[in-house]
């Protein structure tokens, strides 16, 4: 049997297990025999047992009562994990970023801002969904992102719009928590949105929030057109007060140690909950971070001055934020999203290279990104109550050469095939004389 | 006598030496001796490497092996070598390959920080731009160089960007920071040609300008006649020197263009699709040329057979898809299924991240090619970045494996390369310690990141 007749058959095997194995939600599934890194209380297990029950996990450990007529996985000598979260970009908002009838994260002109939702742009189905699936990604957060001119002459603005949490499995429930934050542009993206200077992206992200916090208060007297004039159109106020009541965070986008600070500052002044993505000088403020109890979505591999916002670029980033106890979670780069979000299994082995604690580097692309978006009591670990969303892999998840080898989402196997699997066992030595179409 | 060995490589590599009589007479000659290479080695001593796991490049692996490397050259491999004369470095537990070579990098050209003041890698100004040249806009202070050189890279190809039928010459270097591109040249390494198929060079000109090409058939046009001036101009030079007619005025662009007819120049053809390789592969038939790589090969993998048929590299990321609809069919076993076909496989980055670990992105490969069933082993995956490049860079006579007589061109892993865990210990550039994790002394630092809180590129 030549490698090519192989794949395939692996392929068939691990389509008619899904077949099989796809539990209704009331039956219960035993997952026996992994070590479980369970980035929870229970820490890592070995030899563990995984009891799941309508999608839900109901159990964790070692000496569990197997119900008799469950359905078993047997994982022995694998390694089971959390299902692992993209904690920002664009996953099912766009196919191919060079065609731009399927880019849906970027809105430009005046229509809107803070109030640009994009999750009803969600694609379920798109290409990137299961690509990045079969690699263990589970979770993705989905936002709208900040873009320079078009050809028409149009920006985007400094308050991009909306971000929610998806799951990546093929229930129509995959919404977790829509407009669960709104995305901010400072620093130098900023900057080049704004009037041309980073100062002007504050303000502008000021003004917003004193006319959102005036219109909130105000709101009778808005409709009956007895306020001043506003920054924004009145869905995005709406929006805007969501953040200054605490229902949904504000992700501000910058680099620099001294915009850091800045965001800071805004976050106490309007007592909002802020998450920094990107961070790349993080380390340089890391106790500010600490002390005002703000998150970062970190770029992880970046460790060139790219800009003059990034001088300080560095690989121990990650290992200097968790010594100094802020929470922090990899991902927050071009190298580890969108279509390639998986590779966020490699930043975070990049970051145990350069000092991070494993458990850490596991943690920044599971709980850690659960918790900076309050989801953690939803998912992010494998413990009791939460969902069924995990990873049976061969070996060590962070390694470049391990790979999942099953995919649960809900309780749910899913199919372990993509478009990318399909091409690749189409043109893989193969007996056939006909053209790869007729594979 | 190693000496000798190397002049007369580099002899076969460039062709163009003294006693080759098509040489002499070529219209090339004004331009071969220009923007010589001032690099010459920095010191170095007889080194062992002792114990150690050894991927030669060649296809094996060496357990327990000692590599010795003496004036600047590999000297021996092999067990329980004699350490005579030699600083001995305890290899015990690490990995030593040949220097990482990167067949597609922009530093210098696109550096740190990307400013538009420094974005000299493109010369947007007309389809074929064949008279420029990547070595005059290297910026040797980009701090992306040293950050590759503790990622184990020892020589890179620095070439013009796509958005052109021709983009330019390439130039190869050695990745010591110098003060100027010459003092980087690699001596005795040809000059590539850029090429670029598909998207950019319609979506440049065509969509952007107003002006040819605007379709992919646009494209293949655009090549012919720019290949058939070149025959004339070529014609017209020789004629000239036996005394028929006038010579043309000197031409820099076609200069470039009869370098690659003349075998001089070798050609990196950007080129995304299976069906657009499969055409440039016939107009290098029709003109009488070779290919030597293609880059950004994305669906390399859908004609390995006709990779393998014309002695064509396909140098592919490991797992970059779908920024542009050319890029929509990549799969990461791409390389891999080339490799075992039978056809020349190579990881470059084109990327100063990506530059900084290959070995990463070759280790991706691995994983992805093992769960399709492929079985790739280190040995045969260093391959893709250290023989392989330096086949396609024609200096593979003188780097790019650890055979006696080669340049000491070494790097020195504190592990198995292909773990994510794995960082460079030691680079050894001509038997040169130039890089040294632990070492202070030996983690060079640009002027450009000099006094920075990170010490980027430098030592933490």
């Amino acid at each position: 049997m030549n490698s090519a007749t192989g794949a395939k058959a692996a392929v068939f095997a691990l389509a008619s297990a899904a077949l099989i194995a796809a539990p209704s939600y009331a039956e219960i599934t035993a997952i026996t025999g992994a070590t479980v890194h369970t980035v929870g209380p229970q820490g890592s297990i070995e030899d563990a047992v995984v009891l799941i029950e309508n999608g839900i996990i109901t159990a964790v450990g070692n000496d569990l009562d197997i119900p008799a007529d469950v359905q078993r996985i047997d994982a022995a000598g694998k390694v089971i994990t959390p299902g692992l979260m993209s904690p920002m970009g664009q996953i099912g908002l766009v196919e191919v970023d060079a065609v731009a009838g399927t880019v849906d994260f970027i809105q430009r002109g005046d229509q809107f801002s803070a109030g640009f939702d994009v999750a009803d742009a969600y694609n379920p189905r798109s290409s990137l969904v299961a690509i990045n699936r079969i690699a263990g990604i589970t979770h993705a957060v989905i936002a709208p992102d900040g873009a320079s001119m078009d050809q028409q002459g149009n920006y985007s603005r400094v308050l991009s719009g909306l971000a929610s949490v998806v799951h990546l499995g093929d229930a129509h429930d995959y919404l977790l928590d829509r407009g669960v934050a709104m995305i901010a542009q400072l620093g130098e993206t900023g900057s080049s949105l704004a009037a041309g200077s980073r100062a002007a992206a504050l303000m502008i992200l000021r003004t917003a929030l004193n006319d959102a916090r005036d219109y909130a208060s105000n709101r009778e007297a808005f409709e009956q057109g007895r306020r001043r004039n506003y920054s924004l159109s009145e869905t995005d106020l709406v929006a805007l007060s969501g953040v200054l009541s605490g229902e949904r965070k504000l992700v501000v986008d910058v680099h620099r140690a001294s915009d850091i600070s800045a965001a800071l500052r805004l976050a106490a002044d309007y007592d909002i909950q802020m998450i920094i993505v990107g961070g790349t000088e993080a380390w340089l403020v890391a106790d500010e971070l600490a002390t005002a109890g703000v998150p970062v979505i970190l770029d992880s591999i970046g460790n060139l001055p790219g800009s003059f916002e990034r001088l300080n670029a560095r690989l121990e980033t990650a290992a200097i934020l968790a010594e100094a106890g802020v929470r922090f979670a990899v991902g927050g780069d071009s190298f580890s999203q969108n279509h390639n979000a998986r590779n966020i299994t490699q930043a975070a082995g990049i970051a145990v290279a350069n000092g991070l604690p494993w458990a850490g580097g596991l943690a920044a692309i599971t709980l850690a990104a659960a918790e900076i978006f309050g989801l953690d009591e939803q998912i992010g670990s494998i413990e009791p109550g939460k969902r069924a969303d995990l990873v049976i892999w061969n070996d060590d998840p962070l390694e470049l050469r391990s790979y999942p080898e099953q995919v649960l989402i809900g309780g749910r196997l899913m199919p372990m095939e993509s478009r990318q699997t399909l091409l690749r066992d189409r043109y893989m030595q193969s007996e056939s004389s006909l053209p790869p179409a007729f594979r | 006598m190693k000496y000798v060995f190397i002049v007369v490589s580099a002899c076969l590599a460039v062709a163009g030496c003294q006693n080759d009589e098509t040489a002499d007479r070529s219209s090339e000659t004004p331009s071969a001796s220009v923007f010589s290479s001032r690099y010459t080695a920095l010191p170095h001593e007889t080194t062992l490497l002792r114990n150690a796991t050894v991927l030669t490049g060649t296809g094996e692996q060496l357990d327990a092996a000692d590599v010795l490397m003496q004036d600047g050259k590999i000297a021996a491999v092999g067990e329980n070598l004699s350490d005579e004369g030699a600083l001995v470095v305890d290899a015990s537990g690490q990995w030593v390959t040949p220097g990482i070579i990167d067949l597609h990098s922009h530093l210098g050209v696109y550096p740190s920080p990307s400013v538009d003041a420094h974005s000299d890698g493109n010369e947007m100004t007309a389809a074929n731009t064949a008279e420029v040249w990547a070595e005059h806009s290297i910026w040797p202070q980009d701090p992306g160089f040293v950050a590759a050189l503790a990622g184990g890279v020892t020589a890179l190809q620095i070439l013009p960007g796509s958005a052109n039928l021709f983009g330019g010459r390439s130039v190869t270097v050695k990745n010591i920071p110098g003060r100027t591109m010459q003092d980087m040249k690699f001596p005795g390494a040809p000059h590539g040609l850029k090429m670029a198929c598909g998207e950019n060079p319609k979506r440049v000109y065509g969509v952007g300008k107003g002006v040819a090409p605007f379709t992919r058939m646009g494209n293949v046009a655009g090549y012919r006649k720019a290949w058939i001036a070149a025959e004339d101009y070529r014609t017209k030079s020789e004629m000239a020197l036996d005394g028929d007619g006038e010579a043309p005025l000197r031409d820099l662009q076609l200069e470039t263009l009869v370098g690659v007819l003349d075998g001089e120049i070798l050609v990196h053809n950007h080129c995304y699709r299976a069906d657009e390789m499969a055409i440039m592969l016939d107009i290098a038939d029709e003109f009488g040329y070779r290919i030597a790589s293609f880059h950004h090969a994305v669906e390399a993998y859908k004609i390995p057979d006709l990779l393998a048929e014309n002695g064509t590299c396909a140098a592919v990321w490991a797992d970059w898809w779908g920024f542009k609809m050319e890029a929509y069919d990549g799969i990461i076993e791409n390389a891999a299924i080339v490799d075992q076909a039978g056809a020349c496989a190579i990881v470059h980055s084109d990327d100063d991240l990506g530059i900084q670990r290959l070995n990463q992105e070759t280790a991706k490969i691995i994983g992805a090619a093992a769960r399709a069933g492929m079985n790739i082993t280190p040995a045969q995956a260093i391959r893709w970045i250290t023989s392989n490049p330096a086949k396609a860079l024609g200096i593979s006579e003188m780097v790019g494996t650890l055979e006696t007589g080669k340049m000491a061109d070494v790097t020195v892993w504190a592990g198995d390369p292909f773990s994510v865990y794995t960082k460079v210990s030691r680079v050894y550039i001509d038997g040169a310690l130039v890089y040294d994790r632990d070492d202070p002394a030996r983690n060079p630092v640009t002027d450009f990141t000099l006094g920075s809180l990170a010490h980027q590129g430098g030592t933490q």
